[in-house]
């Protein structure tokens, strides 16, 4: 492998690891959502699958 | 009825990345990035993801959300929020259309997947007694006369099963008895999709994400973990090295940035990755509440799209096929079927435990398809939920049978994939051109750029800078426009290309009747000389007035086309100052195409081989000016210079060209490509009526009727 091809593998890879990692550090630091907008994904029932057409 | 949501921010988030996560990041990208260009490629890649990529994903997640606080979770509906237009409702009838038609094959090759997750459980692909791929490699060798080399007729063998197993060789070969068993896969794949989304927006396709992606990366890893630590598992062939492999994949060719080819690819390759177009992230972005965030959101899920692509895709595939398969590994790039199905799996068969990573690989291309098929269908069941007030039951019910039908046409016309490659060609590439440009336009010149910027920050976490906004208004429909017109003149129109050349008497014993006769035994051994594929059934007719030969397949359709030409150059190869080869004029153009591209011609190379210049198998071309090359071996050691020399006088050669149909020839010649776009233009008429009645509906309710 030539070195412009580590250089562009490791640019590459480090670049996108970093946008990543920034994205996620930034998600997972936000605080958690208002307890009146809080629905976890079992809580919700949105009755469209009742009283088939 | 209440709307639905998403439960969780980091829900919607993996919903999204798992929608765009597939099988193009780990088939596609790599072979896309080995073919044009290695390392060089990731250039276009990157200014194509920061230039329309991101930006687009913005704009979709900004507009879907929109929509969705208006009460549209479907394109018709949220495009007619936008534009206050009746003609908005029926470009959205495009994006139905496009996750619709997609989902049809999409389904079909995540079947493939799970079938060869469980092939490996039942150790039928590995090369062993009484395993069905052995079976291939046995009558590959025994159609040879056992004169394959073993890696051949292995290669063969991997090739063999694969066209069996979708039934490559004739339309309606899945339907035989034999072949039935892997129909129920097919079946089975098809409900899971239609239990998860039947199940709703939270419970179904978030639930399922916020399992699969983790599962999809810990898989991944694993098998990225084998590849890297796989060293030169070939004792005699110590340069088939993974860092090799790497360079294979890396090595930058800035060559290649020249080419047009190369910015098509990796535009193309970023619509694809990111789901950009496809119609899916602005009825994804519409389950948003109007305080949600979308510009962190729709940041995170595009870089997690990357990561799987760049960093796991661009490691995994190319390096694990060099090792085991070298320079040849270049005969596979070009295709992701061909990379994914033939030649991977020749890999699994010589690894340690291949048997369990051949498993892991096709188990996790499986879940990264499931969770982008299942994407597929939302938007539609969207639209027939909030467009005639269906309940989920009754809209999970037409749209399976809408794309049940849909995948059983793929199904039977599965001969040389015709049908699939027609779907896959106008919607999984026109189509989403098309639809983004719209897009584009609806956001920057209707939705407008300062309303989208504001729309967007609403509950945002992270900042959009304003240059954005006016790349999204200027420079993105451009852009598009640019690549779509490239697109459509590299495809479209029929081609030839210069494949080799014989001698020009050799047009003297050719036949001249006017009507298609067998070809003769000797054209037949010269082109066998120059490795080319020619039918048995091919015929070859003279057309006098243009003093071309057509040679025509066995479905007679022109596969080359001879004709006689004039030759100025020639080529001259030097080691140090010394010329060690002149070529013969015969064959030196296909030669400076190949070098003009970067590559070797097998007619030059077997020329130096003839001379005792053996060659590395992974000699790199340099070009060192308009009329010199160099090839270049280990540790950038020139090893040959070749340089093109003008001839006294122009010789003659009966050049033979390699005839590619266009995509328009193909619509007329072939009734299953010109039936699969009647099927298209059917369901999309079928759409726009149901639009059509949806959007009377949704008037008379006053649906429109809220204030901005």
């Amino acid at each position: 492998m030539e070195p412009a091809g580590w250089i562009v593998m490791l640019v590459s890879v480090g670049a996108v690891l970093a946008l990543v990692s920034y994205c996620l550090v930034k998600v997972f630091s936000l605080p958690p959502v208002e307890m009146d907008e809080l629905k976890g994904p079992l809580e919700i029932d949105t009755r469209d699958t009742e009283n088939a057409d | 009825m209440e709307r639905e949501h998403w439960g969780t921010r980091i829900g919607v988030i993996l919903a999204v990345a798992g929608s765009a996560v597939g099988l193009g990041n780990f088939l596609r990208f790599p072979g896309n990035a080995a073919q044009n260009g290695g390392g060089a490629f990731m250039l276009p890649y990157f200014i194509s993801l920061l230039v329309l990529g991101i930006p687009l994903c913005w704009a979709e997640w900004t507009m879907g959300r929109y929509g969705g606080t208006k009460g549209f979770n479907s394109a018709p509906g949220i495009y007619s929020v936008i534009w206050r237009n009746r003609a908005a409702k029926y470009f959205g009838g495009v994006a139905l259309l496009i996750p619709l038609i997609i989902y049809m094959y999409y389904v079909l090759i995540e079947a493939w997947c799970l079938g060869y997750a469980i092939n490996y459980l039942t150790g039928d692909l590995l090369v062993e007694t009484g395993s069905a791929v052995n079976d291939f490699v046995q009558e590959a060798q025994q159609k040879a006369g056992g004169e394959l080399a073993p890696e051949v007729a292995k290669a063969k063998g991997f090739d063999a099963f694969f066209e069996n197993f979708v039934g490559q060789n004739a339309d309606g070969a899945l339907l035989e008895a034999e072949n039935r068993k892997w129909l129920w896969v097919l079946v089975g794949t098809f409900l899971l999709n239609f239990v998860l989304i039947y199940r709703g927006v939270t419970k179904g396709i978030e639930s399922f994400c916020r399992v699969a992606m983790p599962v999809l990366l810990l898989l991944a890893i694993v098998v990225l973990v084998r590849v890297l630590t796989l060293g030169a598992p070939i004792e005699d062939k110590p340069e088939r090295s993974v860092v090799e492999g790497l360079g294979f994949m890396w090595n930058p060719k800035p060559d290649k940035l020249r080419d047009p080819q190369t910015w098509l690819a990796a535009s193309g390759q970023i619509f694809f990755s990111l789901s950009v177009g496809f119609g899916i992230i602005i009825n994804y972005a519409s389950y948003l509440r109007e305080k949600d965030d979308v510009v962190l959101s729709g940041l995170t899920s595009s870089s997690m799209n990357e990561f799987f692509e760049v960093c796991l895709g661009g490691l995994i595939t190319i390096p694990a096929a060099f090792v085991f398969l070298g320079a040849a590994i270049g005969d596979y790039t070009g295709t992701a079927f061909a990379l994914g199905f033939r030649a991977l799996p020749n890999v699994f068969a010589g690894m340690w435990g291949g048997q369990f990573f051949g498993f892991l690989w096709f188990f996790m291309l499986f879940t990264a398809a499931v969770t982008s098929s299942v994407s597929m269908l939302q938007p539609v069941i969207a639209f027939f939920e909030e467009g005639f007030g269906l309940k989920r039951h009754a809209s999970a019910a037409i749209l399976g049978l809408l794309s049940a039908l849909g995948c059983g046409f793929v199904l039977y016309h599965s001969k040389g994939l015709l049908a699939l490659d027609t779907f896959d060609f106008w919607v999984g590439n026109v189509l989403i051109f098309i639809l983004a440009m719209v897009q584009a336009i609806i956001y920057g010149w209707i939705f407008g750029i300062q309303r989208g910027h504001e729309e967007a920050h609403k509950g945002a976490h992270i900042r959009i800078p304003w240059f954005v906004q006016l790349m999204l208004k200027y420079v993105v429909p451009v852009y598009l426009l640019a690549i779509f017109v490239l697109f459509c003149f590299e495809k479209l129109p029929s081609s030839d290309k210069l494949a080799f050349e014989f001698a020009a008497e050799t047009s003297d014993e050719l036949p001249r009747e006017t009507e298609a006769v067998p070809v003769p035994p000797e054209l037949r051994e010269g082109f066998a000389a120059n490795e080319a594929k020619l039918d048995d059934e091919a015929t070859i007719e003279f057309n006098a007035e243009a003093a071309v030969w057509t040679i025509d397949d066995k479905e007679r359709l022109p596969a080359y086309v001879l004709m006689r030409e004039e030759r100025t150059h020639v080529l001259q190869i030097r080691r140090g100052d010394e010329v060690v080869l002149t070529k013969d004029v015969i064959n030196s153009q296909p030669s400076i195409e190949a070098l003009e591209a970067g590559g070797l011609s097998p007619a030059l190379r077997a020329a130096l081989e003839a001379r005792g210049l053996k060659l590395p198998e992974t000699v790199e071309v340099e070009a060192a000016d308009d009329d010199a090359w160099q090839l270049v071996g280990e540790s950038d050691k020139v090893l040959l210079r070749i340089e093109r020399v003008a001839l006294d006088a122009p010789a003659e050669v009966l050049a033979v060209k390699r005839y590619a149909m266009g995509y328009f020839e193909t619509f007329l010649r072939r009734p299953v490509v010109m039936s699969s776009i009647l099927f298209i233009a059917a369901v999309l008429g079928f759409l726009m009526l149901l639009i059509h009645i949806a959007g009377r509906r949704w008037q008379a309710e006053g649906r429109f009727d809220r204030p901005d």
